[in-house]
């Protein structure tokens, strides 16, 4: 088993819960640890109840774990939720003028700090907050000059007088931990390694400006505005233009507008914005101008939980708009993967000239994640397909008559001349059209030409599957057990496998991560031989599991699913997998033990 | 305009013809709108390549298809949003788009408000004739009240919007009327409207001969009044536009009834166009760009 250190900060909103997290994920990252974080929060911005989870390692660490290190509660009401989440040799540093302190599990320790003799709370409001920080790192074995360095970083902009005051504060915080409180037993390591700490937002924002994305709109929707902050705040230095639209009808249509006339185009938006989306995307396939939209899943329908995750939004990708059209579905693995499947997908739109979707969810766009900078590659190969931006010598200025937009061609792709360019004149059309353009929606109807164009358009389904890599069975070969999932579970999936193969059960993984083109003969060949199969997903009625089934005729021995709002913890999948191979069950669905 | 021609021939009007005939009814309104538009286009002298034509859906919206520019065909009531993704793409193309009251007024009423207060630099032509044609026959955002459509067979009890104090009230920095009937006054409004740097609005009756028995050429053209004619008429002056435009009866104002040149268009307020349009960029962040992204987060 990996070693690894897990830090719960809770509180209500508004108290500060953010900032010790930064601080933490800061110094860890230049320890040269990685760390996955996870915030799970209300909707509300003062008041409820927020909880946030960093766990730190020198290896890659996938997702938040079961179980804590250390418990800061900012408040009384965390401490009584969550105290009984420490593992054997953890501890909880609390504010002990205004929290009284629950009933701790034996070999965890309760570490009381007198805040008003440390600090003076009067001048200063998160005393509690920077004293935990300094008392926590002291037990962690680090060095104090860590957390001055980031402390003089994140309060230079109000002054050297803040600076110190907070500095003096931790400092108080960390004498008083070595004086009183006794250290953990795993002195957290170093290593030489520097990673970048990122959100799926982030990192979807990100490699949208490394795959040459020049226009991004939106409207704002959790789980999904992140990348629009980012984007706007980048947007001068990257040379990207932002947009905030009136509603996601309006934000779907400008990007085509702009896909239209020859730029990378990007958004982003949750299921509700989406649903608003999808004539757009119909429109996206229909006059096959290539675009990106991205669907940051959180917990349906309608305006549902907007703070938790899901994966539940599955079929409404796969059936977005009416008709028949080709398109491509990816759902990242994790942050890094965010970052990376964007240029892959606009490569994909750009060529098959078709709208691409980017199946993410709460838990990737708002977790944390700690990323190789070389993993964050802004020079990743772009390929704009069959694009036409500059005319040959020889046009004319009234119009090419050879020019056919929507050519019937073998392989469905017709060469896409962009507004501007002299000697290609032509109207992309809505209404279903020929080859050069003309509706064939009015009196020019007919039907061996609609049939024509709709078996171009078709024919490109082949070229986008071939364009994409099947899946691979991760683990050993032959295990009891396989888990199959899908996006954003491929890490808790991993860990669960890991503790299952320790437990004598072996265990081995295949994540999906095209859900169109689905690879589906890959998948049933790749599952042909497993002895056990458990689809685990994040929603109610198995969304995937009913997908493969429709794609392959695919039906696994069992379902583990979860739609509770907050994702799988690897305990959740274990003892499910327990339960399932003792023959109890074939639909286990976890009960999430911490209220948050 | 940056695109410069390329042939030096004269272009003609010919040279606008679409690749097909319009298929609008014998008599539409839609017709002499096409004829001022290509009739503009051949008086300014822009070529047809740099210029995009984008439209809804409804009889007007078939448009694009029947004029020899650029075309998108876009949805019901998303042609705005559309074409200000074109324009912010690509500020050297002219954009003009083109629709009915129902896809502009009705389903696209939202983006219509705010394509305006945003000044997007294009020239938005509204075939008004004050009803749903394309569907057979319904009443319209502009249908008068007591109106007998087939949705509203016992006549309309809704007020109709005002598109001309709405484009003025939402900052509509060229606002404009034309009759289908008036063509030489229609094509003098759609050349300034497309030289006008900003957002205009060019709202034209455009009688439907089929459904719409109550507005039509011969109720029209006794009421249209020039405001051109009217010597005192100052079109700078906004709250002079916003009582002309709440005139309707024996008298209907057409013309221009505001324009005003002082406020910057969407593209020209954003310094990254300042270099010229997005798509003509690198579309490669630079590595010391992309580095400093990167460093922000370590």
């Amino acid at each position: 088993m990996k070693q690894t250190f897990t830090i719960g900060i809770g509180g209500a909103a508004g108290q500060g819960v953010a900032t010790p997290g930064d601080i933490f994920a800061k110094i860890f990252s230049r320890r040269g640890l990685h760390l996955n974080a996870y915030n799970a929060y209300q909707s509300i911005i003062r008041g409820g109840h927020t909880f946030l989870t960093i766990r730190t390692g020198p290896e890659k660490v996938s997702n938040m774990g079961d179980r804590l290190d250390l418990l800061i509660p900012l408040n009384q009401d965390a401490m009584d939720r969550h105290l009984g989440l420490l593992r054997s040799g953890a501890a909880c540093i609390y504010n002990a003028d205004t929290i009284k302190p629950g009933v701790a599990v034996a070999g965890t320790a309760l570490c009381p700090l007198p805040v008003s003799k440390l600090a003076d709370i009067s001048r200063n409001k998160v005393a509690q907050n920077t004293l935990a920080v300094g008392a926590g790192l002291n037990m962690m074995g680090i060095g104090f000059q860590a957390l001055e360095q980031v402390l003089t970083e994140q309060f230079k902009k109000k002054g050297t007088a803040m600076v110190a005051e907070n500095v003096n504060i931790a400092r108080a915080g960390y004498d008083y931990a070595a004086a009183n409180f006794k250290p953990f037993a795993w002195p957290l390591p170093m290593t030489n390694n520097r990673y970048a700490v990122l959100s799926g937002n982030i990192a979807m924002a990100m490699g949208g400006a490394a795959a040459g994305v020049k226009f991004y709109c939106a409207y704002p929707m959790s789980p999904s505005t992140g990348v629009l902050h980012w984007m706007a705040a980048h947007a001068r230095k990257a040379n990207i233009m932002v947009r905030q639209v009136e509603d996601e009808i309006g934000v779907v249509n400008m990007a085509i507008g702009a896909a239209h006339a020859g730029v990378r185009s990007m958004c982003a938006t949750s299921g509700g914005g989406f649903a608003l989306m999808t004539e757009g995307l119909g429109l996206s396939a229909m006059m096959e101008t290539p675009v990106v939209v991205i669907d940051c899943q959180r917990a349906g329908p309608s305006t549902g939980v907007p703070t938790k995750t899901e994966q539940g939004d599955l079929w409404q990708m796969l059936g977005a708009g009416f008709g028949d059209y080709p398109r491509a579905i990816a759902a990242p693995l994790d942050i890094g993967d965010c970052f990376k499947i964007i240029p892959e997908i606009f490569n994909l739109a750009d060529r098959y000239q078709c709208p691409g979707i980017v199946l993410c969810d709460l838990l990737l766009s708002e977790g944390r994640l700690s990323v190789d900078p070389k993993d964050l590659d802004f020079a990743p190969v772009v390929d704009r397909g069959e694009l036409i931006t500059e005319a040959p010598s020889t046009a004319g200025t009234n119009g090419n008559a050879a020019y056919k937009r929507y050519k019937i061609t073998e392989s469905g792709i017709s060469p896409r001349a962009v507004p501007g360019v002299p000697g290609y004149t032509h109207t992309a059309a809505s209404d279903e059209h020929d080859e050069d353009g003309v509706l064939i929606s009015d009196e020019f109807t007919n039907p061996t030409k609609r049939r024509a164009m709709m078996e171009k358009r078709m024919r490109k389904v082949g070229g986008i599957e071939a364009a994409v890599p099947p899946p691979e069975l991760w683990g050993p070969h032959n295990a009891e057990v396989t888990l199959i999932g899908w996006g954003s579970t491929k890490g808790v999936i991993e860990e669960a496998c890991e503790i299952l193969n320790e437990q004598g059960i072996s265990a081995n993984q295949l994540q999906i991560r095209w859900l169109v083109p689905l690879r589906g003969d890959a998948i049933l060949d790749i599952l042909k031989g497993a002895r056990h199969t458990i689809i685990v997903e994040n929603n109610y009625s198995g969304q995937f599991a009913r997908y493969l089934r429709s794609e392959t005729s695919f039906v696994p021995n069992g379902y583990i699913r979860k739609y509770d709002g907050e994702p799988f913890m690897p305990h959740h999948i274990v003892e499910a997998v327990k339960e399932q191979m003792s023959g109890k069950s074939r639909l286990t669905v976890p009960a999430h033990e911490i209220l948050v | 305009m940056a695109t410069a021609l390329v042939d030096s021939k004269r272009l003609a009007m010919t040279d606008f013809k679409g690749k097909v005939d319009p298929d609008w009814c014998p008599g539409c309104g839609d017709f002499g709108v096409l004829a001022a538009v290509q009739k503009a286009l051949v008086d300014l002298q822009i070529p047809n390549h740099s210029v995009v034509t984008i439209s809804g859906i409804g009889c007007s919206s078939n448009f694009p298809g029947f004029i020899n520019t650029y075309g998108m065909h876009t949805l019901h009531g998303r042609a705005l949003a559309v074409a200000t993704g074109v324009k912010l793409a690509n500020h050297d193309l002219t954009v003009l788009v083109t629709g009915g009251d129902g896809d502009g007024f009705g389903i696209g009423g939202n983006h219509f408000m705010h394509t305006m207060r945003r000044n997007v630099d294009l020239l938005y032509i509204v075939m008004d004739n004050q009803i749903y044609g394309l569907t057979t026959g319904q009443t319209s955002p502009t249908s008068r009240v007591g109106m007998k459509t087939k949705s509203m067979p016992f006549g309309n009890i809704e007020a109709p919007v005002n598109p001309i104090s709405l484009a003025l009230a939402a900052g509509a920095t060229f606002v404009a009327r034309g009759f289908s009937g008036e063509q030489k006054h229609l094509t003098e409004l759609i050349k300034q409207g497309v030289q006008h740097k900003g957002f205009s609005f060019l709202d034209v009756f455009s009688p439907c001969v089929t459904y719409n028995h109550d507005n039509t050429y011969q109720w029209f053209r006794p009421r249209v009044k020039k405001l051109e004619d009217d010597t005192a008429y100052d079109p700078t002056n906004w709250l002079a536009a916003m009582e002309k435009s709440v005139l309707w009866g024996d008298e209907i104002p057409i013309g221009k009834f505001f324009e005003r040149t002082d406020v910057p268009t969407l593209h020209g307020a954003e310094p990254i166009l300042n270099a010229g349009p997005l798509l003509h960029g690198d579309m490669r962040i630079p590595p010391d760009v992309a580095r400093s992204f990167v460093e922000e987060l370590m």
